[in-house]
């Protein structure tokens, strides 16, 4: 007998171990269970984050804007409106007021972990005959580049913009016959024109973006697009990207700024996103579910088995709560032991399928993702299930009556 | 003054003591069955007390109140002068593993242990850890009962008079007063039955432990020091 393990202990596990067959086939079912748990969880998550990385790495959480310009009815006088029908107007690309001071509002914000003003214009560039109209996104390199990876999308030249580089998208450079090294003509609507010296190509994985990107440093764009000093969005990343629109909606609300969150603009995405969580969540719930009644079956049917040992132990002096908690040790071993084995499945189920599972350009479908706490809080799941279901037959245990067990 | 130090000094020398204790079963249904009437028993320390009667008698419900396992319906049982009454399920749980040893007919020794962690089992359940000092005096109890060479045996792997040997082992494992025999022999063969009543009269006459031995063998009845026999839930004198 192991001197360290308490009385219970010592029952619980002799009488698991007694009962080897029962004990093997429930612990094959709870293992089959937490693999599944471990399989869907860790797959999901790279599937997710995969995807995540894929969208928000390519564009702000939220962007904030110049709110949207309305016409207002001419009025008479007090109450008496001149003309009620206004057309909307045309929306002219103006400054957000005030920018700085809202930027360094949001920089104090302990949710927001990056933000970056920016200057959006539709410019044209020409090359020799060859000319496009694309969108010039003007951004200070620091702190953009912290929102979207503009560097990992890189796929020649390097991340630089001083005043006279620009970046373009690939499709765009293939457009223009263009390359790293390679002066480009940008033109602004109003006339404005400046030469600027291809640094680098990106692929931001969608065609018509790669053939429209172009991004240049603030301050030549803002001169191009004759704004000086002004910025048309806040680009922003907070930490729990789930919280976007709430936070978009609080900051539209304390600042005179349209605040538009990744949860808004990609709505769809959001939604598949959502439902993949509300499905995994519900697999565990069931996969739970069925242990924990797997663990009850048995561990009835072990009281009934054990009746007259119990009645013996209760005649010897073992008290009521000894004997419950013999029977909910043998529920969160087997809860606990089960993950184990499960925990071990599960990842070779996972290995096995990412080295199987591929996209058509032969990369990974997702990410390995093997995290510790989801081990963990697996363990604890399993070990929580195990003890709640052991609780109604240790109950029954512990009731029994110590005359009637022994006489069985 | 001279009474009143008589009285105690009987007090002290009872280790039970039942006055008109009545059981009966389904009380306010119209089933109510009362299977023991107004009992009145008195065991000394160190007596060895046959219980006889037939089938149906009344004799393990008795045991099994004595035993503190059930309660009676009405009357008083003491141990060791303390009324049972009042005492609440953990306190008779706690009387019972320190006053109290059970030898059964059926069921002796719990299977999925060896006969050593058998005896060791009521001191661990106080205790609440194994130690080197209970493992000694299970041991030294097993030496006690002949059996010191099968301590480290699964229960299931000896005789029906080893098993029973080492309940009395585990029986005599918290040094209890009173010792609870149901038909400790009834399973066994005469040389078995034999062996085993032996070995408890040696232990009441070696340590005063008392014994109440249920049994239907008159033989084994008439080596103890009393006899007392139950017909139809009644002690007949």
């Amino acid at each position: 007998m192991n001197r360290w393990l308490p009385f219970e202990w010592i029952m619980a596990v002799r009488f698991l171990r007694e009962g080897r067959l029962q004990t093997i086939f429930i612990i094959g079912g709870i293992s089959i269970g937490v693999a599944v748990i471990v399989f869907m969880s860790a797959m999901l998550a790279g599937l997710q984050a995969n995807f995540i990385k894929r969208v928000l790495t390519s564009q702000p959480q939220i962007q904030l804007l110049a709110p949207d310009q309305v016409a207002r009815p001419l009025r008479k006088g007090a109450g008496e409106l001149e003309d009620a029908l206004v057309q909307r107007p045309s929306q002219r690309v103006i400054s957000i007021d005030q920018w700085p001071k809202i930027a360094s509002q949001m920089r104090a914000m302990p949710e927001v972990t990056a933000v970056s003003p920016t200057i959006l214009g539709s410019v044209l560039v020409v090359r020799g005959d060859a000319s496009r109209s694309v969108t010039l996104s003007g951004v200070e390199p620091d702190s953009y580049f912290k929102i979207v990876k503009v560097p990992d999308y890189i796929v020649a030249g390097e991340p630089r913009l001083t005043s006279e580089d620009i970046i373009i998208g690939i499709e765009l450079a293939k457009d223009l016959g263009a390359t790293v090294g390679d002066k480009l003509n940008v033109r602004a609507a109003s006339g404005a024109t400046r030469v600027l010296t291809i640094s680098g190509l990106v692929d931001l994985g969608n065609k018509g973006v790669n053939q429209r990107i172009c991004y240049a440093a603030l301050r030549t764009a803002q001169s191009l697009l004759g704004m000086i000093g002004g910025v048309t969005t806040i680009d922003i990343t907070v930490t729990d990207i789930y919280a976007a629109e709430e936070i978009a909606q609080r900051i539209q609300a304390a600042n005179a700024v349209e605040a538009d969150s990744w949860i808004k603009t990609n709505a769809q995405f959001f939604t598949a996103v959502q439902a993949q969580q509300n499905t995994n969540t519900l697999i565990r719930l069931f996969v739970g579910l069925s242990v924990a009644f797997g663990i009850a079956a048995v561990l009835v049917v072990s009281v009934i088995q054990r009746s007259k040992d119990i009645g013996i132990l209760r005649a010897m002096g073992t008290s009521r709560g000894q004997v419950l908690r013999v029977f909910l040790v043998q529920g969160g071993l087997l809860g606990f032991v089960g993950s184990l084995f499960g925990a071990v499945m599960g990842v070779f189920a996972l290995v096995y399928w990412h080295s199987l599972a591929r996209q058509a350009d032969g990369t990974e479908l997702f990410p390995l993702m093997l995290e510790r706490s989801l081990f963990i809080y697996t363990a604890l799941l399993a070990t929580i299930t195990g003890l709640l279901a052991a609780m109604a037959p240790a109950v029954r245990a512990a009731k029994l009556d110590p005359v009637v067990a022994i006489r069985g | 003054m001279a009474n009143r130090e008589e009285d105690a000094s009987q007090k002290a020398s009872e280790i039970l003591k039942l006055e008109r204790v009545c059981k009966a079963y389904n009380v306010g249904l119209p089933t109510e069955t009362e299977v023991l009437h107004d009992i009145d028993l008195k065991l000394d320390h160190g007596e060895f007390l046959a219980l006889m009667g037939p089938s149906g008698s009344g004799k393990s419900t008795l045991l099994n109140i004595v035993g503190l396992l059930d309660r009676p319906t009405s009357g008083r049982l003491l141990i060791k002068g303390r009324d049972t009454a009042a005492l609440g399920d953990a306190e008779i749980t706690r009387l019972r593993g320190h006053t109290i040893g059970f030898v059964f007919q059926y069921h002796l020794l719990i299977s999925a242990f060896t006969a050593r962690e058998n005896v060791m089992m009521p001191m661990l359940a106080d205790r609440g850890f194994p130690s080197a000092e209970i493992e000694a005096r299970a041991n030294r109890l097993l030496g006690q009962v002949g059996l010191e060479k099968f301590a480290g045996n699964l229960a299931n792997n000896m005789s029906g008079g080893q098993q029973q040997r080492v309940a009395v082992a585990r029986a005599l494992a918290m040094n209890p007063d009173l010792v609870l025999a149901d038909e400790p022999t009834g399973n066994l063969d005469t040389r078995s039955a034999d062996a085993v009543f032996e070995l408890m009269r040696q232990v009441n006459r070696d340590s005063g432990t008392s014994f109440l031995l249920v049994t239907h063998n008159m033989d084994l009845a008439r080596r103890c020091d009393r006899i007392i026999e139950v017909v139809d839930g009644r002690i007949r004198a």
